[in-house]
């Protein structure tokens, strides 16, 4: 007969109507896959009892496809054919995906998204992440013993809605249903049960084998919000492995490098380490090139001492990340720990001291996010009687628009909880415009160059007015399943545009993963950019205003040599406007603006008189 | 008569009821659904009804409402591993047949 598990109470299923429902972390290096049975979330094991899938696919002549273990021990002997990492290039353009160095032969395609050639076929990244879904489902149902009603996966905090998108296709391929995308912070922290306890600040400090992360989360409501995330993309516990080959070779001083990128000796050091986790001291023995053995031994103490640096070096962007978030040490509730390198009691230790407080650690590091995400599932899935825990959704990065100069206007803030709609008003930047072009953007820098590009579309059939009277309401709406359309609308007219916004894959060019992390980085010369450029729209309103006046009434107004002092100051405005020197353009506009106040003074006389000839002064006083 | 568990059920029982803090015990119970007339229950109870009986076996109580007793009366629960799936077993002596899978079943 089936095989049943406890269910809650009153919560027993029909008969083969069990709702089955898995969190998957879909991870770079590793993946897994997790369940509640019987009120109790666990990772599953493959046949041969490892939970870790690699993140590794390699394509076959033959057609065949392996994932895991197999491809992963393949990937150096066949790395064109043997896909690892491929999280990297989900959401990503052809043209980004070209800057990144790999060993992969890309195809060029004409829906931008980028396919990597292998014997077998082209596949895309979306594909690629497909059969590392299609694996772990697979796991999950012959453990489960039934078919599957959906997944959450998780993914990293600062994923943009295109590296969001392409994970849910991804599981699309491989035949799961999304119950939710869950941020792999939000997921740990929900593994801890953080989610029933009280409002507050946590803090999430995942170290993996390749790439550390800082998240800072606010639990209010019901709701994570991701209140800042920092990092370093690339320090890890393989650091940690690198830093025991390095002392191994200068104790059993080797002479020369030779062996230090040696794989044995790389392993070797790895269990080292794991093993100084639990032991206070461990006996190492190096072989050296002329055969001759070197035996020592390593401390913890020495280890930590070796260590010390290195794990002080994810303490800055955990400084940061605080600062970011604006939040204090003493508002934190806890640190989570995620990620296998945070098993190093050493890094325990520090983070604990750093933070002043006891992370949170009971719970296996490298299975953490998996469990939340189970967790999670089970709730959506319908599994729980009450199921007041029903995490909101939030958009990752700010929304806005392009205004006059490459500027962004940040219509709405990144982690405002969706559904949503926001309004603002704009205008127009010169006399008789008539069209307005709307370009949606998505980030959090200051400038269009440095932000995704969402989409553009026109607003025609403004009536002629002159520059700043028109009034144009452009609103932004996210519904439930984060889907974008924004309208403009012409209000004196009621002159309506519309779009909707699909994520659309590779617009921009460059680190779109970096653009959290960089909004932070740049924040000092995203300002300073940004008052360059508004002083540069500012000096071309100036330049635009006194040409139209001069063609409109230099003749008659101004003396020869009026004129030629005005035409004077524009030219330094001129100049001074495509150099970056914000003083010099502030200060050609005030020098013109003196020139030219006779000249305005002497205008508006001249529009007055004409306005009142042919009156007379009791016609006003009526 | 009465219900009983397998050492390696009551192991499993007893893990699932530690990580439940207001747990009293263990409900089995049969209700009417299913292709073959009548499916089993299995839940945590949170709370003892004034109908329930209550048994204890291997330190787990195991509570059962009088009207399921009659149909389950003599079951043994066991937990087993098939391939990768593990899961509880019912060894009910009162079922005449089942459906293909045993999920439901009729006396």
């Amino acid at each position: 007969m089936a095989l049943l598990q406890i269910s809650e109470p009153g919560q027993s299923a029909a008969p083969h109507q069990h709702r089955l429902a898995v969190g998957i972390d879909l991870g770079t290096t590793n993946s897994l896959v997790a369940s509640v049975r019987s009120g109790v979330a666990e990772t599953f094991a493959c046949r041969d009892g490892e939970h870790l899938l690699p993140s590794a696919v390699r394509y076959l002549a033959c057609g065949e496809v392996e994932v895991g273990q197999v491809a992963f021990q393949a990937a150096p002997l066949d790395s064109k054919n043997t896909i690892v990492s491929v999280k990297r290039l989900m959401g990503r353009g052809h043209a980004e995906v070209q800057q990144m160095h790999l060993p992969y032969e890309f195809v060029e395609t004409d829906s931008a998204v980028p396919r990597i050639h292998t014997v077998a076929a082209d596949v895309s990244p979306v594909e690629v992440s497909a059969e590392i879904l299609k694996a772990l489902k697979l796991r999950a149902e012959e453990t489960l013993g039934g078919e599957l009603v959906g997944a959450v996966i998780t993914v990293p905090a600062y994923f943009d809605d295109a590296q969001r998108q392409a994970t849910k296709d991804a599981a699309r391929f491989a035949g799961l249903k999304v119950l939710r995308l869950l941020n792999e912070p939000t997921a740990a922290a929900v593994a801890y049960g953080l989610d029933c306890g009280s409002e507050g600040i946590h803090v999430v400090y995942d170290l993996g084998g390749g790439t550390f992360d800082v998240s800072i989360l606010r639990f209010s409501r019901g709701v994570f919000e991701v209140l800042a995330t920092a990092g370093d993309s690339a320090l890890g516990g393989d650091d940690f492995d690198q830093l025991i080959v390095d002392w191994m070779l200068q104790q059993a001083s080797t002479g020369g490098d030779s062996l230090r990128g040696s794989r044995a000796l790389l392993h070797q050091a790895r269990d080292i380490k794991e093993q100084l986790s639990d032991a206070e001291q461990i006996d190492v023995n190096v072989e050296r090139a002329d055969g001759s053995v070197w035996q020592g031994e390593l401390s913890r103490e020495e280890f930590n001492q070796l260590a010390d640096k290195l794990i002080r070096k994810t303490l800055l962007p955990c400084r940061r990340c605080l600062r970011d978030a604006g939040v204090e040490l003493e508002d934190i509730e806890d640190v989570v720990m995620v990620g296998g390198s945070t098993r190093v009691p050493r890094v325990r230790e520090l983070v604990g001291e750093f933070f002043q407080t006891e992370p949170l650690v009971s719970i296996d590091p490298d299975r953490v996010v998996a469990i939340g995400a189970a967790i999670q599932a089970d709730v959506l899935a319908g599994n729980k009687p009450d199921s007041e825990m029903l995490l909101l959704d939030v958009i990752p990065l700010s929304l806005g628009l392009e205004t006059m100069g490459g500027l962004v206007e940040k219509l709405v803030p990144r982690n405002t909880t969706i559904p949503v709609a926001r309004a603002q008003e704009f205008t127009t930047f010169k006399d008789g415009q008539t069209a307005m072009s709307v370009h949606v953007l998505q980030g959090e820098r200051e400038l269009v160059s440095d932000c995704r590009s969402l989409a553009k579309f026109e607003l025609r059939g403004i009536p002629p007015m002159v520059a700043g009277a028109a009034r144009i309401r452009v609103t932004f709406q996210i519904d439930v399943d984060g889907l974008l359309s924004v309208v403009a609308e012409e209000l004196s007219t009621g002159v309506k545009s519309r779009i909707e916004v699909k994520p659309a894959y590779g617009l921009v060019e460059g680190e779109i993963e970096q653009m959290l992390r960089d909004s932070f980085d740049y924040a000092k010369e995203d300002m300073a950019a940004r008052n360059l450029r508004e002083q540069q729209v500012e000096a071309d309103r100036v330049l635009e205003a006194i040409n139209a006046a001069l063609a409109a009434d230099g003749e008659a107004l101004l003396s020869a040599e009026e004129r030629v002092n005005i035409d004077a100051g524009l030219d330094v405005l001129q100049q001074a406007r495509s150099g970056d020197q914000i003083q010099a353009i502030k200060q050609a506009i005030e020098n013109l603006d003196q020139a030219t106040a006779d000249f305005a003074a002497r205008r508006m006389d001249a529009s007055v008189q004409k306005v009142l000839k042919g009156h007379t002064l009791d016609e006003f006083q009526r | 008569m009465g219900i009983t568990l397998t050492e390696k059920a009551a192991d499993h029982v007893r893990k699932f009821l530690e990580g439940r803090s207001n747990a009293e015990g263990l409900r089995l119970g049969v209700r009417t659904s299913g292709c073959s007339g009548m499916a089993y229950v299995l839940e945590f109870a949170d709370k003892i009804e004034s109908e329930d009986k209550v048994f204890e076996d291997h330190g787990v109580r195991v509570i059962v409402d009088a009207k399921s007793l009659l149909y389950l009366d003599g079951t043994e629960l066991d937990f087993v591993k098939e391939g990768l799936n593990e899961g509880f077993k019912f060894n009910n002596p009162n079922v005449k047949d089942a459906c293909g899978c045993g999920e439901s079943f009729n006396v």
